[in-house]
């Protein structure tokens, strides 16, 4: 017997093998040295060729924190997670709980509004940039075209904003970002929110019923309530995916991460397209430095999240 | 239990209370109440359930109709005319179909599609082979294997899913280029082999495969591998194709790391280029031909959803039961 288990802990070494060569390299050593090259003031590439030493410290945080770039970065990602979470988590509850309540072609609205998963967020992000697109025009004349999205205000009695063009405002820039990056997030909160009401027992529906309970009170005081793990989860990932938004940005902006005469001090750039950026310029010090500091909210709004929902999730 | 739970249930006897006694009057009325009543309620509960019904849908139809204009306006802008398109008053059909949009996005002075088509098929088959074989392997040593340590290195795998992927990139960068990987097939297949959560999916469901059927297997004398391979995995298939779809969409898909480090023509993945090419344009842009290369690019994510649907529904509501 104890034979058999030594060969089987060879065997089962030699089975996870590949996998744990790949995290080691891939995964476990960067991890460390990320830690390391944050720590080493102005770490980078080229002149880690030229043979040049690095002063140890906290230099590259308080750098990276001082810096305009960053500060921008870090302020729009927090104002879109702020501002998407809670508006993609709330219509999606909505529209699932709208899905559960109906039978006919309840299949085909369910496919409907998966469809925003299986697409590519670049592809569409050009989409949403060609829509509210202002297209001609200049300082003194009027724009051939102001965009579908313009047309659509227009015909309802409002006037045309500039949402994505030079000299747009950041204001109409964070609307088309929260409208995209909403329209985006659905799919997977409604899959989840969906699968979990259909497995809410009937009982307490049919008991409120007889009790003549409002619709709205059934939808705050048992959906919710019964609901709220998959609530809980949604707004979680939720979280983690906002502070990690990139390729939204790339898809309507470009890389240039906001419209024509923007930079670093005033963009749409998030903190992943600050990572980027400093990695271009070679700047592994404070790439290293940024990540670190995103992982730290990461891991901080994740546990407020677990915390809060420790307290008020009914299992 | 927490004090808000307590509050709760205090509160939710309060209303029971509340509604128990009109109820017991109800119980008395109830033995009096003639069928013309109950059809009178019946009937007014019916016109309620229809003005609900019929608010549900609306509100439904409304939002279906957002989800899917962009995909509407996405395919018409794709067959304009560009004078068409760059109109003053838009038009929700067009008037003259072009088709030499979807012709240019083949040609190779254009965003040569077709090659991009080819280096991403060629990245996101091999890489999900590979990475199947070795999620496989390692999902079975945690789940049937019995070894040193097993509870601490699984727990120390899932750990690593918490960290942003971003903070990897930076070193794995350096690696790439050190290994003189950059502008190979290798860079974009290796290191995105192992999914940790991968593993931890396909581990649940061998999890859920009896024992004792692997100590059937094993007194019959059949290896592990033999057993792997004809009882774990087909059992295991449909969490097999799910990991499958989501790779194959991931590839297509990713952006980041293509664009770091492959840029020449042969290693180009396709959402890179596609991005890539329609950056640099000067003055106003070719929409009908943006649209077109975006249409190219959905097509094939609609078509694998369409045939697919049950198993990418699974494997992303799946990830939802961890939380």
């Amino acid at each position: 017997m104890a034979k058999t288990t030594t060969k089987n802990q060879w065997k089962a070494w030699l089975y996870l093998l590949p996998a744990l060569v790949i995290l080691a390299v891939f995964t476990i050593w960067p991890i460390i040295n990320t830690v390391r090259m944050s720590m080493l003031k102005n770490y980078n590439g080229l002149a880690v060729v030229g043979g040049g030493s690095f002063e140890f410290g906290f230099y590259n945080f308080k750098h990276v924190i001082e810096y305009d770039g960053f500060t921008n970065a870090l302020g729009n990602t927090l104002l879109l997670c702020v501002i998407t979470v809670p508006i993609s988590t709330m219509l999606a509850l909505l529209i699932a709980v709208a899905l559960n309540s109906i039978k006919f072609i309840r299949r085909a609205m369910q496919t409907i509004f998966f469809l925003p998963y299986v697409t590519n967020s670049i592809a569409i992000g050009m989409v949403f940039m060609a829509m509210f697109y202002q297209i001609g025009g200049s300082a003194t004349n009027a724009p051939d075209s102001v965009g579908i999205i313009n047309n659509i205000i227009e015909a309802f009695g409002g006037t045309a904003i500039n949402w994505v063009n030079m000299g747009s405002s950041k204001f109409a820039n964070m609307t088309v970002l929260v409208i995209y990056i909403v329209w985006n997030a659905l799919p997977f909160k409604i899959l989840v929110l969906l699968g979990g009401l259909q497995g809410v027992n009937k009982q307490y529906y049919d008991a409120a019923k007889i009790d003549g309970t409002s619709r709205f009170r059934t939808f705050w005081r048992i959906t919710v309530p019964l609901l709220s793990p998959m609530i809980a989860y949604v707004v979680i990932t939720g979280f983690i995916g906002g502070f990690k938004e990139y390729s939204s940005i790339v898809g309507i902006f470009g890389a240039t991460m906001g419209p024509t005469g923007t930079d670093a001090t005033n963009n749409m750039n998030t903190m992943v397209g600050y990572i980027y950026d400093s990695l271009k310029e070679n700047n592994q010090g404070g790439a290293s430095a940024a990540a670190l500091i995103l992982f730290a909210i990461i891991f901080v709004v994740t546990m407020i999240n677990m915390y809060v929902s420790k307290k008020k999730v009914h299992y | 239990m927490t004090d808000n739970q307590t509050e709760n249930l205090t509160e939710n006897n309060v209303v029971a209370e509340q509604t128990a006694t009109p109820q017991n009057d109800i119980a008395t009325a109830d033995k009096v109440m003639k069928k013309r009543d109950v059809d009178a309620v019946s009937k007014k509960q019916t016109v309620g359930k229809v003005f609900v019904q019929i608010g549900l849908y609306a509100f439904l139809g409304i939002m279906a109709i957002i989800v899917l204009f962009p995909f509407y306006w996405m395919l018409i802008s794709s067959v304009k005319t560009v004078s068409e398109y760059n109109r003053t008053v838009p038009t929700l059909w067009p008037e003259t179909f072009r088709w030499d949009t979807y012709t240019a996005a083949f040609s190779a002075d254009g965003l040569n599609i077709g090659q991009l088509f080819l280096n991403t098929c060629i990245v996101g088959i091999v890489s999900t082979i590979l990475s199947l074989i070795i999620t496989v392997l390692s999902a079975y040593a945690f789940a049937r294997l019995e070894f040193k340590g097993k509870n601490i290195l699984f727990a120390a795998l899932l750990a690593t899913m918490m960290i942003p992927g971003e903070l990897f990139t930076i070193t794995n960068y350096i690696t790439v280029s050190d290994l003189g990987w950059l502008n190979t097939y290798t860079v974009l297949i290796v290191p995105f082999l192992v999914s940790v959560f991968y593993i931890y999916l396909l581990r649940q469901n061998f999890m859920q495969i009896p024992n004792e059927l692997y100590l059937a297997a094993k007194v019959d004398g059949s290896s592990d591998l033999k057993y792997l391979w004809k009882v774990m995995i087909p059992l295991a298939a449909p969490t097999l194709i799910s990991i499958t779809i989501l790779k194959m969409m991931g590839s297509w898909n990713s952006y980041i790391w293509p664009n770091l480090v492959a840029n020449d023509t042969a290693h180009t993945l396709i959402t890179a280029g596609l991005r890539g090419h329609f950056a640099t344009e000067n003055g106003i842009p070719d929409f009908p031909a943006q649209m077109a290369a975006v249409v190219l690019v959905t097509i094939p994510l609609f078509l694998v959803f369409l045939f697919f649907r049950k198993y990418i529904m699974r494997g992303v509501s799946r990830s939802g039961i961890k939380g």
